[in-house]
C-alpha cells in the first residue's frame, strides 16, 4: 500500500467509526444511568433505519428532506425508547440486577416481527444522499463525499453531548446520575423523568445511526441483531457510561478494522473481540471507564440465603421424578425427545445459575463451555472413536480447562466487564468452529455421532439422560451447600469483608468458572449424543441468551429456578415455533415482558413468594 | 348365509375404510428458515403453495390422494431444525421431508433423515457436501450446488482476458467452497492467471468501506464475488463510487437473483456476469405457464424461491408418481434415475451422488427503467456441470451408493 491508500484506508475506518460511535453512545448513555443492559438497542437502530426509508423516501430528494426525514425517523425512535421505558422498564427498576436484560430480549423479538410485518421481507436500498452522491478524489483514490460527511458528523455528535452534559442542568444531574444514583436520588432529583429521558436520547441516537446508514445499507430485518454485539463491544472498550470513551473505542475499533481487512481478510471475524479482549486485560475498566460503584440494592433484589430442602419441596421432588421416569410408558417419542432435551438444558441453565446467582459473575459467553463439550464429544467418539462415556468425560474435562483459562482472566474484572470478556472468549472460540473447518467441519458441523448401543433407543436415552442430569444437578446441590459453597457466596455478598477474613476471592471465583464450565460441558456432550450432531450454533451467542433467559425466567434467587426456566422455556419456545411459525417471535417476546412483568422474581420466585405469604396468612391464623 | 354376511360385513368394512384411505392426505414435512431468513422463505412458500393448489385441483395423486404440507420454521438453528423434523415424523407422521435453504440445516437434516430412514428432498441448500461427503441414500438435492453454479461461472470467467483476479466471499462453508472451487477450475483452465487479493468479510457484517479499499489497492483486473444480501448491496454501493468496478470485470455467483438484485434497483451493477434468475424474459411455455398462475394468484413477480418451491413440488409429485407408494425405499428406487417436466425443463436425479440437473441462468447485468435485469443469458443445463464419476465416487460414503 502506497501512503495515499493507507490515508483513504484509514479515512475509511474513520467513516465507519461514526456510526459505531453513534450506536454505542446511547447505549452507553443509557447503561450508565440506568444500569440497564440494553440489548434491544439494536432494534432501535434497526427501526430508525427502515423508518428513515420510509419517511425520506416519501419527503422532496433535497437534502433538506433527507436529513429532516432520519432527523423524524431518530425523534420517532426515542418516542418509542420512552413507551419502552414507561411501559416495561420503569415497572422493573428495582427487579434483581440484570433481569431487565430479560424484559430487552422480549422487545427483540416482538420488533422483530412487528418490523416484518410493516415492512415486509425484502430489503430495502434507499437512493443515495442528495447532494453527498459523488465521490472526491484523494492522492488518486476516489472517496464518497457521504464518507466525509460521516466522518466529520462523529466528532460533532460527540461535541453536541459533550456540550449537553456539561452546560445544562438537565447533563448535570446525568452525569450524577452516572456517578451514584443512590445519592442523586436521595439529593431529591426526579429519577423516573431523568431515566425518561435518558432512554429518549439513547434511542434517538441509535434512531439516528440507523438513520444515517440508509444511504450505505438496505435496510433489513437482521441489522437488529448484527450491530448490538460490536455495540457492547465498543461500549466496554471504552469504559461502560463514557461517552468520550465510545468514541476513542469506536475510532479504535475504526482503525483496527480498516487495517485488519487488508492484513489478515480472513479474521475479520474475530479481529473486533481480539481488540476487546487484549483491552480488557490491560485496562480492566475500559479505556475511560470507572470502577462502578456497588449499588445499593433495593428490598425485592435481596437474596434470601438458600436454604436447605424442606420436607414439602423434597415430596415435591420425588413426585417430578416419579412421573418422569413414568412418562416413557405413556408418552409419545416425540415428548422424550422434547424432555430428553429439557434435561440437558436444566443441566446447562444450573451451570450457568451456579456462575451467575452463586458466584455473583454474569457470563455473556457460556456457550463456549457448552459448545466445547460438544464438540470435544464428538470429535472423541467420530476422530478418536471412543465409547460414549469416556468422549462424556473426556467433554466436561474439557469444557472445565476451557472454564480454567477463561476463568482466569475473566475473574482479574467485574460486572458486565467480566460478562462482556466472557463474550469475547466464546465469539473467539466460535469463530474458531466456522473456520477450523479440517477439524470442526467449519459450518456444516459434525453429524453421525453414534450413541452407545445400550442407549440407542429413545426410551433408553431418555432414562440415561435423567439419571445423569439428576446426578449433576444434585451435586451441584452438594457444591453450593459445601463449604466451597458458602465461601463463594461469601465473596459474592461482601468481597471486601471476605476478603478481610482472609478468604482468596479471586481463586473461589476461579473455581467456580472451572465447576461450572464441567457441568455445561456435561450437558454440551449429552446434547452430542442425543442429536448425533454439532454445529457452530452451539458456541453461538444465541445458545447463551436461551440460558440466560432459562436462568432468568426460572427465578435467578433459587436453586429450583434454572429447572423450572429450563422447563418452560423450552417447552414455550418449541411449542411457539412449531404451531405459529409467523408469529412466534411476537408471542414469546410478549409473553417474556408480560412475566417479567408480572412477577420479577421469575417463576420460581413468584411461587416461593406466594407460598410465604400463604405460610404468614397460615401462621396467624 | 354366513358367507354371504360375512361378504357383507367385508363390503361394509371396505366402504368405510377404502374411501378413508383415499381421502386421507400425503403428508410433506417442510422445514424452512421462515423466521430467520424472511426475504428467501417468502417466495418459496408462495411457490409451493401454488404448485399444491395445482395438483390438489388436478385430483391429487396415488388415488386421488391429496397433498398437505406441513411447514416448520427451523429458526435459522440446526438444533431447532433437528427437533421440527423429529416432530414432523414421530407426531405428523410425515411421509417424506423437504425444504431447508441454510447449508449447515440441510446437511443437519440429511443426517436426520439417513439416521431414521425418511426420504428427503433438500430443495435449497447449496453447499456440495449434502451431495458428497456428508451425502446418504435418503438424501436427494434439487438446486444447483456451488460447486455447479461457480464451475458455470468458470466457463465465462476463462474467456476473460482478465489476468489478475481478487476475490471476495463470505467467511463460511459456502463462500469458502465456492472460492476453492473457483479458483481451482480457473487455473485448471487458464494457467496463466493470478489471485491477487481475497477478502473475507463475516456474513452479513461486511464493512464496505475499507474493504471496498483493500480490494481496488490490490490493483486486480476482475473479481470472482460471492457476497450477497445486505453485504452485496453495500458492496455495490460503495464499489459504484469508489469506482472499484471501473474498468473491472466481475464474476458473481447468484446476484442475478430477484432476491437481492431487486433492492438494489438502479444501483444493479452493470456488465457483472452473473447466475440469476430472468424471471420476465423466460419465453418457454412451461415457463409462461406458472408466471402467468403465479402473478394471477400473488400478485406480485416471482423470486428464485418462487420456481424452486414450484419445481421443487413439481419433483415430489413426479417422484410419488413413479415411486406408486410413499415407502422410502421405493421413493428412492424411483428418483435415481427419474427425469420429469419442470417449469424450468426436464431435469433428471442423478443416480451417482442424488443430484439433480436444474441448470443455472447466466447472462451479464443491465440497468433498464431504473430496475437491474439479466441480459444476454442463456440457460445452461446442469448436466454437464456435475463432478465426474470417478470424482463423485471418491467423495461419497460408500453406505450412500447401496
Amino acid at each position: 500500500m502506497d501512503f495515499g491508500q493507507i490515508i483513504v484506508q484509514s479515512l475509511s475506518g474513520l467513516a465507519h467509526a461514526s456510526t459505531l460511535f453513534l450506536v454505542a453512545s446511547g447505549l452507553s448513555l443509557i447503561f450508565g444511568v440506568t444500569r440497564i443492559v440494553n440489548f434491544a438497542h439494536g432494534s432501535f437502530y434497526m427501526l430508525g433505519a427502515y423508518l428513515a426509508y420510509s419517511i425520506t423516501t416519501r419527503l422532496p430528494a433535497t437534502p433538506l428532506g433527507f436529513w429532516g426525514g432520519i432527523l423524524i425517523a431518530a425523534l420517532l425512535v426515542g418516542v418509542l425508547g420512552i413507551v419502552m421505558e414507561v411501559l416495561i422498564l420503569r415497572r422493573i427498576y428495582r427487579a434483581p440486577e440484570l433481569f431487565q436484560i430479560l424484559a430487552t430480549f422480549g422487545v427483540i423479538l416482538i420488533v422483530q416481527n412487528v418490523a416484518q410485518a410493516a415492512w415486509g421481507t425484502g430489503e430495502l436500498l434507499s437512493p443515495r444522499a442528495p447532494g453527498l452522491r459523488g465521490a472526491v478524489e484523494i492522492f488518486g483514490n476516489l472517496f464518497p463525499e457521504y464518507d466525509l460527511a460521516l466522518i466529520l458528523l462523529g466528532p460533532f455528535v460527540l461535541a453536541l453531548l459533550w456540550l449537553l452534559l456539561h452546560k445544562t442542568r438537565w447533563g448535570v444531574l446525568v452525569r450524577a446520575a452516572t456517578q451514584d444514583r443512590d445519592m442523586a436520588a436521595s439529593l431529591g432529583i426526579n429519577q423516573g423523568l431523568l431515566f425518561t429521558g435518558v432512554l429518549f436520547l439513547g434511542c434517538f441516537l441509535a434512531g439516528f445511526a440507523g438513520g444515517i446508514q440508509i444511504p450505505k445499507e438496505a435496510a433489513n430485518l437482521q441489522m437488529d441483531l448484527q450491530i448490538i454485539v460490536e455495540t457492547f463491544v465498543i461500549v466496554v472498550i471504552g469504559g461502560m457510561g463514557s461517552i468520550l470513551g465510545a468514541f476513542l473505542a469506536a475510532v479504535l475499533v475504526g482503525q483496527v478494522h480498516a487495517f485488519g481487512v487488508v492484513a489478515f481478510p480472513s479474521l475479520t471475524l474475530v479481529l473486533i473481540f481480539l481488540v476487546m479482549a487484549v483491552v480488557l486485560v490491560f485496562r480492566p475498566m475500559g479505556l475511560l471507564g470507572r470502577r462502578e460503584k456497588p449499588q445499593r440494592l433495593a428490598p425485592e433484589a435481596m437474596e434470601r440465603p438458600y436454604a436447605p430442602a424442606q420436607r414439602g419441596i423434597l415430596v415435591l421432588w420425588s413426585v417430578a421424578l416419579a412421573v418422569l421416569l413414568a412418562v416413557p410408558l405413556v408418552g409419545t417419542d416425540y415428548v422424550l425427545v422434547i424432555l430428553t432435551e429439557f434435561f440437558v438444558l436444566a443441566v446447562f441453565a444450573a451451570s450457568l445459575h451456579f456462575l451467575m446467582a452463586v458466584g455473583g459473575m454474569v457470563s455473556f459467553g457460556h456457550a463456549a463451555y457448552f459448545g466445547v463439550g460438544a464438540y470435544f464429544a464428538a470429535l472423541a467418539a467420530t476422530k478418536l472413536g471412543l465409547p460414549m462415556v469416556a468422549a462424556i468425560v473426556l467433554a466436561g474435562f474439557g469444557a472445565a480447562a476451557a472454564g480454567a483459562l477463561f476463568g482466569w482472566f475473566c475473574t482479574r474484572l467485574f460486572g458486565v466487564y467480566l460478562a462482556m470478556l466472557t463474550l469475547a472468549f466464546a465469539q473467539i472460540l466460535w469463530s474458531v468452529s466456522i473456520q477450523w473447518v479440517a477439524v470442526t467441519g467449519g459450518d456444516n458441523g459434525i453429524v453421525g455421532i453414534k450413541a452407545a448401543s445400550w442407549v440407542v433407543s429413545r426410551t433408553s436415552f431418555y432414562y440415561f439422560t435423567l439419571f445423569i442430569a439428576a446426578a449433576a444437578l444434585i451435586s451441584l446441590r452438594g457444591i453450593i451447600f459445601s463449604p466451597y459453597g458458602y465461601t463463594l457466596r461469601a465473596g459474592r455478598d461482601s468481597p471486601l469483608r471476605a476478603d478481610a477474613t482472609g478468604v482468596n476471592v479471586r481463586r473461589h471465583q476461579w473455581m467456580a468458572f472451572v465447576l461450572s464450565g464441567a457441568f455445561a460441558g456435561l450437558a454440551g456432550a449429552l446434547i452430542a449424543f442425543q442429536r448425533g450432531q454439532v454445529f457452530p450454533n452451539d458456541l453461538s451467542i444465541a445458545t447463551t441468551v436461551d440460558g440466560l433467559v432459562m436462568v432468568l425466567l426460572g427465578g435467578i434467587q433459587t436453586l429450583t429456578g434454572p429447572v423450572a426456566g429450563a422447563f418452560s422455556y423450552h417447552l414455550a419456545h418449541t411449542e411457539l415455533v412449531r404451531n405459529f411459525e409467523n408469529y412466534w417471535r411476537l408471542i414469546l417476546g410478549a409473553a417474556i415482558v408480560l412475566l417479567v412483568l408480572a412477577f420479577p422474581q421469575g417463576i420460581v420466585g413468584a411461587l416461593q413468594n406466594l407460598a410465604g405469604r400463604w405460610r404468614t396468612v397460615e401462621a396467624r391464623g | 348365509m354366513k358367507q354371504a354376511k360375512r361378504l357383507l360385513v367385508t363390503l361394509c368394512l371396505a366402504g368405510v375404510v377404502l374411501p378413508a384411505a383415499a381421502q386421507q392426505p400425503i403428508r410433506i414435512g417442510d422445514i424452512s428458515p421462515y423466521s430467520a431468513l424472511p426475504q428467501g422463505t417468502d417466495g418459496w412458500r408462495k411457490g409451493w403453495e401454488l404448485a399444491v393448489e395445482e395438483i390438489n385441483a388436478a385430483g391429487g395423486m396415488l388415488g386421488g390422494r391429496k397433498i398437505e404440507v406441513l411447514a416448520r420454521d427451523d429458526a435459522g438453528k440446526p438444533d431447532v431444525a433437528t427437533r421440527m423434523a423429529q416432530e414432523l415424523v414421530t407426531n405428523e407422521k410425515v411421509d417424506m421431508l423437504t425444504g431447508t435453504i441454510f447449508s449447515h440445516i440441510g446437511v443437519a437434516i440429511a443426517d436426520f433423515a439417513g439416521r431414521n430412514k425418511i426420504f428427503f428432498l433438500a430443495s435449497q441448500p447449496l453447499t456440495d457436501s449434502i451431495i458428497w461427503e456428508k451425502g446418504n441414500r435418503y438424501t436427494f438435492r434439487l438446486r444447483p450446488s456451488t460447486y455447479t453454479q461457480t464451475i458455470a461461472l468458470v466457463e465465462e470467467a476463462a474467456k476473460l482476458p482478465a489476468k489478475r483476479w481478487a476475490t471476495i466471499a463470505p467467511n463460511y462453508e459456502y463462500g469458502q467452497s465456492a472460492v476453492a472451487s473457483f479458483k481451482a477450475a480457473l487455473r485448471a483452465k487458464r494457467p496463466d492467471v493470478e489471485f491477487v487479493a481475497e477478502q473475507w468479510p463475516a456474513l452479513g457484517k461486511l464493512e464496505a468501506g475499507s474493504t471496498v479499499q483493500a480490494l481496488s489497492a490490490a490493483k486486480p483486473d476482475a473479481i470472482f464475488n460471492v457476497t450477497f444480501g445486505a453485504d452485496l448491496a453495500r458492496l455495490a454501493r460503495e464499489g459504484n463510487t469508489r469506482g472499484l468496478f471501473a474498468n473491472r470485470l466481475v464474476v458473481s455467483l447468484l446476484t442475478g437473483e430477484p432476491e437481492y438484485l431487486d433492492p438494489l434497483k438502479d444501483d444493479a451493477p452493470k456488465g457483472w456476469i452473473v447466475t440469476g434468475y430472468p424471471w420476465e424474459q423466460i419465453k418457454t411455455p412451461e415457463h409462461s405457464k406458472f408466471l402467468a398462475a403465479y402473478q394471477k394468484k400473488f400478485r406480485e413477480t416471482p423470486k428464485i424461491g418462487s420456481i424452486i418451491g414450484y419445481v421443487n413440488m413439481q419433483a415430489i409429485t413426479a417422484i410419488i408418481r413413479k415411486a406408486g407408494s410413499l415407502d422410502p425405499e421405493n421413493l428412492i428406487a424411483a428418483t435415481r434415475g427419474l427425469t420429469f417436466d419442470s417449469a424450468m425443463g426436464p431435469i433428471s436425479f442423478r443416480p451417482q451422488d442424488h443430484q439433480s440437473t436444474m441448470g443455472v441462468y447466466i447472462g451479464k447485468l443491465d440497468v433498464k427503467d431504473g430496475r437491474g435485469m439479466m441480459v444476454d443469458w442463456k440457460y445452461v443445463d446442469g448436466k454437464g456441470l456435475q463432478g465426474d464419476d470417478a470424482f463423485v465416487k471418491s467423495k461419497r460414503p460408500a453406505e450412500a451408493m447401496k
